[in-house]
């Protein structure tokens, strides 16, 4: 039995690589800038995003990638110095979940059939059940967001690490600062597809905070973060292959194992030494 | 249908058994929701309570699976939660660069504990929704009797610690130096928040918490600081956001997770937008 020969498994591939890849990279500098709750408050937009759409009659995925890039810019440019207010935020996206549970119930009820699971597949993706146009335009997405982010991956590493120094040189701070906002809204909307709006962490988080623990010179960090992202799906995806437990499961799990060796390997590296 | 005569209302209201479970539960929630509440913003901890509201949806789910009830499940994981947190010894914030990105790993792996363990009973859609959103139709007498002890218990922890912990919160390293026992206060409020959190994943689900574990109290602490009339004041806000979302949402057929996150959002709001005015 050969998983490669399955249609769903091709397209699960093809957006899952990408995506991975696009999660992987943002997902190093979400960690390197201290914006991990963003990238949370982001899933949960696109789950009201998403099923907006659908109550509005439009696509999901037009739904899910303009919700998260239109938040994300706003977030970034309105409250770009408000550490502290996390009453505030939190009582504004506990509100966008809830209006996300009335987009939920109003489209359960007017379409009985398959509205039932749409939900659930937003919340914790459905990577084995998308499509071939979803798969592409999933694909195509992630790959411009990588090549978007390597564009500016010097200036944004430069501004996440020493913003002072980085202004005075010269680095158009607030534009790339956007812009990294947008790409995060984008690979926001991305892994939505792949893990699910309540597993966006263990994507675009993880390895990031794995590849920190192992190496501390940048670049490097950014590649393996990628690599292992995308290690997790391909493992995660064989196995849901195999066996019939969700795929986003798997590869948020075998993130959270790695990371969790990584954490007792640095421990014990530093006793040793 | 509703009309404007309230007494028939509220006779409408109390028709069915389940939406009187659901008011009493509901009730019950509110109040004890609305005094821990009080102390988690006081104390700056509306993230750990973010924290175990999380961990409670592969608690309900594993309660499922072992065939117990969701409800215990849920006291189990979140008491083991707070524990966990209390044993770490640090205070858990969003801050620190290393600590989110941990905190954020464990998050999205409990939550993929608990789609596991939904998908090993073979649970349906409408089971996922009802822990991660609340639902007002699946709470049994079994549970009323749960959550009627646990409130009690609870509300009579905080009578007893109640003053060393506001002196706690307000001023930890003064009322260390006056003997109060700062670090055992502290990890028996982590437990009262698993508790309160428990119990209000019944009504609205692991990820609208926020809204009536903080919101409420954020709101009261805005308008006033005296710590009496502030703890009064959350606990009738509280109850207020509750009965109005569970009324309108039996009214209106739409869920009452979303009723009663507006309703506080708008409390909020509104507070916020009078003091400024003012």
């Amino acid at each position: 039995m050969n998983p490669l020969s399955y249609d769903f498994m091709q397209y699960a591939l093809l957006a899952g690589t990408f995506t991975a890849l696009a999660a992987g990279f943002v997902g190093y500098f979400v960690v390197l800038r201290n914006e991990v709750f963003t990238s949370d408050a982001l899933g949960h937009v696109a789950f009201t995003g998403g099923l907006g759409a659908l109550v509005a009659g439009v696509q999901l995925l037009a739904g899910v990638f303009a919700s998260t890039i239109a938040v994300a810019v706003g977030m970034g440019t309105l409250g770009g110095r408000s550490r502290g207010r996390d009453v505030a935020i939190g009582t504004v996206f506990a509100w966008v979940l809830g209006v996300g549970v009335l987009f939920l119930s109003l489209y359960t009820s007017t379409r009985s059939a398959s509205g039932g699971t749409t939900g659930v597949s937003i919340l914790f993706g459905s990577i084995l059940g998308l499509q071939s146009t979803q798969a592409t335009i999933t694909a195509v997405a992630a790959v411009t967001t990588t090549i978007a982010l390597l564009a500016i991956a010097r200036p944004l590493m430069f501004i996440s690490v020493d913003p002072d120094v980085a202004a005075a040189r010269g680095v158009p701070t607030a534009m790339v600062t956007v812009f990294f906002l947008v790409l995060l809204g984008a690979t926001v909307a991305e892994a939505v597809q792949a893990v699910g709006a309540l597993l966006i962490f263990g994507l675009m988080v993880t390895p990031a905070a794995i590849a920190q623990r192992v190496t501390s010179r940048p670049y490097a960090g950014m590649l393996l973060s990628g690599a292992l992202a995308v290690a997790f799906v391909w493992i995660g995806l064989t196995l849901a292959f195999y066996i019939p437990y969700p795929a986003s499961f798997f590869i948020t799990a075998l993130a959270f194992g790695t990371y969790v060796a990584a954490m007792l390997i640095h421990r014990l590296g530093r006793r040793a030494a | 249908m509703p009309s404007w005569d309230l007494l028939a209302d509220l006779q409408l209201l109390l028709e069915f058994h389940f939406m009187q479970n659901a008011l009493i539960v509901g009730t019950l929630v509110a109040v004890l929701a609305g005094a821990i509440g009080y102390f988690v913003v006081l104390r700056g901890q509306s993230f750990a309570t973010h924290m175990l509201s999380q961990v409670g949806f592969p608690g309900a789910a594993a309660g499922v699976l072992v065939h117990t009830s969701p409800a215990v499940g849920l006291i189990v994981f979140c008491v083991a939660g707070a524990l966990g947190i209390g044993w770490s010894g640090r205070s858990v914030g969003a801050g620190r660069r290393s600590e989110a990105a941990a905190v954020g790993s464990i998050l999205a792996f409990s939550i993929a504990l608990g789609l596991l363990f939904v998908r090993l009973y073979a649970g349906s859609a409408q089971g996922i929704y009802g822990f991660l959103f609340g639902t007002v139709l699946g709470i049994t007498d079994q549970d009323v009797w749960l959550t009627t002890a646990t409130t009690v218990a609870g509300l009579a922890v905080i009578a007893v610690i109640g003053r060393p912990l506001l002196f706690a919160s307000v001023d930890p390293d003064a009322a260390e130096a006056r003997g109060v026992h700062v670090r055992a206060i502290s990890i028996l409020f982590l437990i009262l928040i698993a508790l309160s959190v428990a119990e209000l994943v019944q009504v609205i689900g692991t990820l609208l918490i926020f809204a009536l574990l903080v919101t409420p109290a954020a709101a009261a602490q805005r308008l006033t600081s005296r710590p009496g009339l502030g703890l009064a004041l959350t606990i009738g806000l509280s109850l207020l956001v509750m009965w109005g979302g569970l009324a309108i949402a039996y009214f209106s057929l739409y869920p009452v997770g979303f009723f009663v996150t507006s309703l506080a959002f708008a409390t909020y709001l509104g507070i916020r937008i009078v003091k400024a005015a003012a």
